[in-house]
């Protein structure tokens, strides 16, 4: 389908998009890469009376190491997240979790800040942000907001922007000499949406967990940390712990259901991954670390 | 202001200058308003491939652009792509392996499997199969096209440069 008629401007600043959101209010939609907002207009799923592109603003761009935090640009593409080496040095979750969105020619378009702002509950980059416990940095007409990733999603397509804030930047802190990530998901085919996936960053020492964190997608109506970890923080690890804490976690969870997978499909798929995660996070530590 | 809009670009070495509506996109806009018709909508929202054209070098979905995005870039299609030689040794590949039936599909995993044959000279069948993910065929089954991919690399490789 086509979608309908609608008005279009590109805007020069922050200031100037900012300023056309509050004067349009719920009518404007912002516009960033497109992967999502356009299929869903062509779909006529949305109308938008007003697009404002904001693809033009070099402020919204750019990867930069400042101390001890890793700053992402909104308009980050994909693409540029694959092939960045701050990325894979400070935070190679992203690097692994970035090939399991979409395809070449949708990973050259779409954006980080999309992808936040958009917060489909099986998309990779909002768990990421919420197992690295990133600050999303909102840009309104009073100023910037600081929100933690814990409290940017809310629900499915929802977020703690306001309708005249926009995303301009992420924050992470930078992985540390003896922090591990893993990054896994199921799909039905390469580049779809994850049936059930999780994104991960742990502190392993002496072969076990100083810190845990790790996010599950697809499995509620926004990611999730399972709280679950804190069952492995600060003890020795064996097979039986391991287990014990996957069944407490599917526990934890009510999956959605839908044409992709059942409730208790997805519930065993989380497991699984929950299992995989930790030992795999385990296994890395002990070969990066040396330790255990 | 949902008028149409001016909008200068460059398609296939060409500069244009038109005006065109907001709620145009990329594929229809070079079908309908320039009659390149290499570029295929299947779709519409991203998931087939055959729009799959070239902006500014890197390969995007046309479907997923509107026109007036556009402007100021250089836009490359099949057509360009043809016209200048790039992808012959792919298309006769294609043509000696049945990797094309209907057809459809041919234009869009051209511009994905010469995007790949850029980036690697040595492409696996697995790289071929994930860098052709986003691209749909409803006839061949991607083995020929795949064997396709992987022979015309194979045939680059011992070219001399
Ligand atoms: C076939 C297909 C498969 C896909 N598969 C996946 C997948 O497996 N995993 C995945 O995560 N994604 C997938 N995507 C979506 C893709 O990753 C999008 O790029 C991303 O979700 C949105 O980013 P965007 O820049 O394109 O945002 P847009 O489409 O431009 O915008 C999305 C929404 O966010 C708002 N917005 C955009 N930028 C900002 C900002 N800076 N501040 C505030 N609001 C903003 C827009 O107003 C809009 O509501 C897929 C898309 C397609 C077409
Ligand atoms: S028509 Fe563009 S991806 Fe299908
Ligand atoms: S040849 Fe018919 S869709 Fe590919």
């Amino acid at each position: 389908m086509k979608a309908s008629a609608f008005d279009y401007a590109r805007v020069a600043s922050i200031h100037h998009a900012l300023e056309m959101l509050s004067l349009h209010g719920e009518q404007a939609k912002l516009l960033s890469g497109g992967q999502s907002l356009l299929p869903a207009m062509n779909l006529r799923l949305v109308s938008p009376q007003i697009l404002i592109d904001i693809g033009d603003l070099a402020e919204l761009r750019g990867i930069a190491v400042d101390s001890d935090v890793l700053r992402i640009g909104a308009l980050t593409r994909h693409v540029e997240l694959l092939t960045s080496h701050l990325v894979a040095a400070h935070a190679p979750l992203l690097s692994d979790a970035v090939k399991h969105i979409a395809h070449p020619a949708i990973r050259n378009r779409g954006t980080l800040g999309g992808s936040l702002a958009h917060a489909d509950p099986a998309a990779e980059l909002p768990a990421c942000m919420l197992a690295l416990n990133a600050t999303i940095i909102a840009c309104g007409r009073d100023g910037e907001r600081r929100i933690a990733a814990a409290e940017f999603f809310q629900g499915i397509y929802a977020t703690a922007l306001r309708p005249d804030e926009l995303l301009a930047a992420v924050e992470l802190p930078i992985a540390r000499q003896n922090s591990v990530d893993f990054f896994q998901e199921f799909a039905r085919r390469h580049g779809d949406y994850a049936l059930a996936g999780v994104a991960a960053r742990a502190s392993v020492a002496s072969g076990g967990f100083s810190k845990l964190r790790m996010a599950f997608f697809a499995i509620a109506d926004r990611p999730v940390l399972a709280n679950a970890a804190a069952k492995l923080l600060n003890v020795a690890i064996t097979p039986e712990l391991i287990a014990d804490a996957s069944v407490a976690f599917g526990n934890e969870l009510n999956p959605p259901e839908d044409q992709q997978a059942s409730s208790s499909m997805r519930r065993h798929l989380a497991s699984v991954l929950f299992r995989r995660c930790v030992e795999a996070l385990l296994a890395r530590g002990r070969l990066y670390g040396g330790a255990g | 202001m949902t008028a149409p809009m001016p909008i200068s670009l460059e398609v296939n070495g060409e500069r244009v200058d038109l005006h065109v509506l907001p709620r145009v996109n990329l594929a229809d806009f070079l079908r309908e308003h320039l009659h390149l018709t290499g570029t295929h909508v299947g779709c519409e929202h991203g998931v087939c491939g055959a729009c799959t054209v070239r902006v500014n070098g890197e390969i995007v979905r046309a479907c997923l652009m509107l026109a007036v995005q556009v402007h100021g870039k250089t836009v490359q299609t099949i057509e360009g792509l043809s016209d200048s030689g790039e992808v012959a040794d792919l298309q006769s590949a294609f043509r000696e392996r049945n990797a094309l039936q209907c057809g459809y599909c041919t234009p869009g995993m051209l511009m994905a499997a010469e995007d790949l044959l850029k980036q690697q000279n040595e492409p696996s069948r697995e790289l071929i199969r994930e860098h052709l993910s986003g691209n749909y065929c409803r006839c061949t089954g991607y083995q020929a096209i795949v064997d396709a991919i992987e022979a015309t690399a194979h045939s680059r490789r011992g070219r001399p440069r």
